[in-house]
């Protein structure tokens, strides 16, 4: 399977056509082609999953010193063909003479065909199957699979249902070609498949100006990143050696065989292109609004495509970002900056959202701050960990979401509440989704976020790693905010919710397992101790030597204190509206608490009022002050000495030079203008005289210019 | 030789007249019918150049389809049929200028290049110079070598054939 | 025969239909006089294959026949915009088109 794995992507392909052309003369509208092609999906990459685990594995050395790393290069490109073979074993390069540090790595299966040639250059199209791509793909189907079924009833009776289902095989065709891609152009190619189908999901709805715009939205801003990554790729070939091929460019780039301004440059082009695609700031802007689409899609895009499509960029290129930004060997590198700003931005803007949906994105953008952040300050594993369990309990929060919005048909916090006594099941899903996305100890999200903080803790970011606690706060309060306002209280909405039927609760329940147990897989002394890293680790990862950090119980207690205590805060103000009338109006002139505590939604004046209104009140009076005194002063004191010599300057060079000059041109530029305006007539055929009338000419000049050069 | 040179110049010389007569007649559907001359006229042109398949290719695309589709536009348009009315703008001046221009410096450039140039002579029997360069080896070469291009032109055609509907469709 | 009688018969055409297509009103005859231009390139493209050798002239014809392919495309998409035009202005005087005018 490993060696064939482009089947997959072909199935999901072969099912869009299908579903196409076929899908609305079959009983289920075509739903049921591509729950099919899921089906299979998901069995093939389970079975390459399972391949990958026993697959054969191999000492593979590095040298680390700079100096030899041009004899040194291609290890990782040697090892390659190697591996086609199954002679796996034969991999271990012979060269460890030098006495590098050997690492136990199972060796990536290449299989690449011909695909074009221009000049010298040719260029395979193939598929590298490694520890990412094989855990990519298994959580893509997994997600995608369930996304689909969930669709089946959410989506039912819709007018476009079977151009929906057709869509989601293509994206998710998209993310499969992007993850299984052996060269930087074929991940291209799946980067922008995955871009327009976005921009057909979410405009799904079309015939709503508002969708539209945001489908629109979606495209023009991840297109703005794109142009980024056509630049990076570009810069990348030339600089490494006319090469489109990932794990050569990252073995390359870590060897020091790429100039280091080249790299910069390539990086920085790419990172754009991150930003663009996973949301971060300031591109984060499209994100929330591409909730207009389907709430399946929303958690398709948000938990296992699109917006991670950035962050596995970020960490299939990891050699070059490694090299160009000194991950971990300086103090800081725009990679963790931008995460580090989206973690608390996006966090904070959760806060002030009432469309569940919302809150849901913010969080989204969040998340993958922490993603980006952790790739930032060395944290690989980590990072991809956080994707892995994201995947999960955020797919499990959206179609929770979904599932509420399909009893109360909005997505207005204000009409929810109260829904625990009506849907059950999606309560306790949602629950559990939200504490693994608060990071609560064991769920899932506590494993990865903790190693994501742990790394930036011990590669000496300790800003980064306090950012990160306080972004995990955050979403720890947020997250119960979110749930207090849907689940508990009075049900506000109008007509009658009820729970929804087992193909969209089904879907949660299997979600809510995956949160629970997904993070036991990177636990120490489970599995073995770190399953997961070893399992993901690849061939940059080894080569660049990314540290490794055990884990740290201090490192656990902390964050799960600062949840615990965000948790504590966030659910004793909102329940504690719940106190008796009297006792909140007679405490609250007493004490500053009581006013917040009477206050229904203490955090959302907090947000708005304290954190926008505290940006954006110190800002506008200082800009008052300097305006009043510094700028008014200057401007007076110019205006006072400018009355003085203006009426000097008046009397002689304005009226005299300057006035004729001005008034000349002026004239001139009226004649010119009157006399070339006679010539835009608009008519097309006067146009095409001048434009045939030019052309002779030119070709007369040239002409008269050949014959006299002979 | 010589009679190929009379039967060019007797081509030559109806094409070019048709071909004025066609950008210079006040009725509409004469111009059309003057646009079969010349499209004729070219064909036989095809024809002594030894290329037969396009020269019936000519035929039957052009006159018997773009014609007719002229002339459905003519009608469809209700163009006046009659001499009345101007077909012509009042830059007629300008535009014989700039086409005398173009002739000229074209005309310049070919006789100054390709000088008295002659195309090579083709001894050879009708069944070798079928083999190769007729019908026959035109199609082995569009289903062969061109056989992109040709799918290309398809899927231009089937563009063109959607775009025309949805200009003309009334909605 | 000379090459040069093709290719300057091929020229006169070409102007003829440059001259039509710049001095006539009427929109359907713009268009007969672009197929005039047209048909100047295939006169072109036929005779300087004649000039090589057997691949040569194959890929003159072909070429040809390529050009009256798209010349067909050309002529349903025109005549479409033409019919457009007549039933939103009811005219086709390109005279009266002209939006672009500054």
């Amino acid at each position: 399977m490993l060696e064939h794995i482009w089947i997959i992507p072909a199935i999901t392909f072969t099912s869009f056509w299908l579903i196409l052309f076929f899908g609305k003369r079959l009983p289920f509208k075509g739903s049921e082609i591509g729950l099919l092609a899921l089906g299979v999906c998901l069995l093939l990459s389970t079975v390459a999953g399972f391949q990958w685990i026993n697959h054969d594995s191999a000492e593979v050395h590095f040298e680390r010193a700079p100096v030899a790393a041009a004899a040194e290069g291609g290890h990782a490109a040697e090892a390659a063909p190697a591996a086609e073979d199954g002679h796996a074993a034969e991999a271990a390069p012979a060269e460890g003479e030098h006495q590098a540090e050997a690492h136990v790595l199972r060796t990536p299966v290449d299989k690449s065909v011909h695909w074009f040639k221009i000049g010298d250059t040719q260029v395979d199209a193939g598929t590298h199957v490694d520890g990412l791509a094989i855990v990519m793909l298994f959580t893509v189907s997994v997600i995608s699979f369930l996304v689909h079924v969930f669709s089946t009833s959410y989506m039912s009776g819709d007018r476009r249902f079977t151009h929906y289902f057709a869509s989601l095989s293509l994206f998710t065709t998209g993310m499969f070609v992007l993850v299984t891609a052996s060269n930087t152009l074929q991940g291209l190619f799946g980067w922008e498949l995955m871009g327009l189908c976005s921009f057909m999901l979410i405009g799904h709805w079309w015939e709503e100006p508002k969708n539209s715009n945001a489908a629109l939205k979606a495209f023009l801003t991840t297109r703005t990143g794109d142009i980024g990554l056509l630049v990076g790729i570009s810069t990348l070939f030339f600089a490494a050696g006319r090469t489109f091929d990932i794990a050569t460019i990252n073995s390359r780039a870590l060897d020091g065989q790429i100039g280091h301004t080249a790299l910069l440059l390539a990086a920085i082009a790419l990172f754009v292109a991150v930003i663009g695609k996973s949301a971060q700031f300031p591109l984060h802007t499209w994100l929330p609004d591409a909730m207009a689409g389907p709430t399946p899609v929303s958690a398709l895009i948000h938990a296992a495509t699109m917006v991670v499509a950035g962050v596995y960029l970020l960490a299939r290129l990891y050699g070059v970002f490694w090299q160009a930004f000194s991950i971990t060997h300086s103090s800081i590198n725009p990679v963790a900056v931008v995460g580090g700003i989206t973690i608390i931005i996006a966090a904070a803007l959760a806060f002030v959202q009432t469309d569940i949906k919302k809150v849901l994105a913010y969080s989204t953008i969040s998340q993958l701050g922490y993603m980006v952040m952790g790739l930032g300050v060395g944290a690989w594993t980590g990072a991809m960990f956080h994707f892995f369990t994201h995947a999960f309990f955020k797919a499990l929060l959206f179609l929770g979401a979904g599932s509420v919005s399909h009893a109360v048909h909005s997505f207005e916090m204000d009409d929810m509440g109260g829904m625990k006594k009506y849907m059950p099941k999606t309560f306790w899903t949602f629950i559990i989704g939200s504490f693994a996305l608060a990071g609560f100890f064991p769920l899932a999200g506590f494993w990865s976020k903790d190693e994501i903080l742990l790394g930036a803790g011990q590669n000496g970011y300790t800003f980064f790693m306090i950012v990160g606690l306080v972004g995990a706060a955050m979403t720890a309060a947020y997250m119960t905010r979110c749930v207090y306002l849907t689940f508990f209280g009075e049900y506000r909405g109008h007509g009658h919710p009820h729970e929804s039927p087992a193909a969209i609760t089904v879907p949660l329940m299997v979600l809510a397992v995956f949160s629970v147990f997904a993070g036991f897989l990177n636990a120490p002394k489970l599995f073995g101790g770190e399953w997961f890293g070893r399992l993901v680790e690849d061939a940059t990862f080894v080569h660049a030597a990314i540290p490794i950090h055990d884990f740290s119980v201090t490192a656990a207690l902390l964050s799960m204190a600062v949840v615990s205590g965000a948790i504590g805060v966030a659910a004793w103000l909102h329940f504690g509206q719940r106190l008796p009338k009297g006792l909140t109006e007679r405490s609250t002139p007493a004490r500053l608490g009581h006013t917040f505590l009477a206050n229904r939604y203490f955090l959302d004046h907090l947000y708005t009022g304290v954190i926008i209104g505290g940006i954006k009140g110190p800002i506008a009076r200082a800009a008052y002050w300097f305006n009043q005194n510094v700028l008014d002063g200057v401007v007076n004191g110019v205006a006072f000495a400018a009355k003085r010599s203006g009426s000097w300057i008046y009397k002689w060079i304005d009226q005299g030079a300057i006035d004729g000059t001005v008034n000349g041109s002026g004239l001139g530029a009226e004649g010119l203008g009157g006399s070339l305006r006679r010539l835009q007539t608009g008519r097309v055929q006067q146009y095409g005289s001048l434009l045939f009338g030019g052309t002779a000419l030119f070709a007369l000049g040239l002409i008269l210019l050949v014959a006299r050069s002979n | 030789m010589i009679a190929q040179n009379i039967a060019f110049g007797i081509l030559a010389a109806s094409s070019v007249l048709a071909a004025i007569r066609m950008v210079t007649t006040k009725n509409v559907v004469h111009a059309a019918l003057y646009l079969v001359v010349v499209l004729g006229s070219v064909a036989a042109n095809y024809i002594l150049l030894a290329a037969e398949f396009v020269a019936v290719v000519q035929l039957l695309v052009y006159i018997g389809a773009i014609v007719v589709l002229f002339l459905f536009g003519v009608m469809l348009t209700r163009a006046k049929l009659g001499h009345e009315g101007e077909l012509d703008n009042d830059q007629r001046g300008l535009a014989a200028v700039t086409a005398l221009l173009i002739l000229g410096i074209l005309g310049y450039v070919l006789v100054d290049y390709f000088g008295d140039d002659k195309l090579p002579q083709l001894n050879r029997t009708h069944e070798q110079l079928n083999a190769t360069r007729g019908t026959g080896a035109v199609g082995n070469a569009i289903f062969s070598t061109y056989l992109i291009p040709f799918e290309v032109v398809s899927v231009l055609l089937l563009a063109a054939l959607v775009g025309a509907i949805v200009l003309a469709r009334r909605d | 025969m000379l090459l040069n009688q093709f290719l300057l018969l091929g020229a006169v055409l070409f102007c003829i239909g440059v001259y039509g297509v710049l001095a006539r009103k009427n929109g359907v005859l713009v268009l007969m006089s672009i197929e005039l231009i047209l048909n100047s390139v295939n006169i072109n493209l036929v005779a300087f294959g004649m000039m090589g050798g057997d691949a040569a002239a194959i890929t003159g014809q072909v070429f040809a026949l390529f050009v009256i392919t798209v010349a067909a495309a050309e002529v349903g998409v025109g005549l479409a915009i033409v019919l457009l035009i007549y039933r939103n202005r009811t005219t086709v005087d390109l005279d009266e088109v002209d939006l672009m005018k500054g």
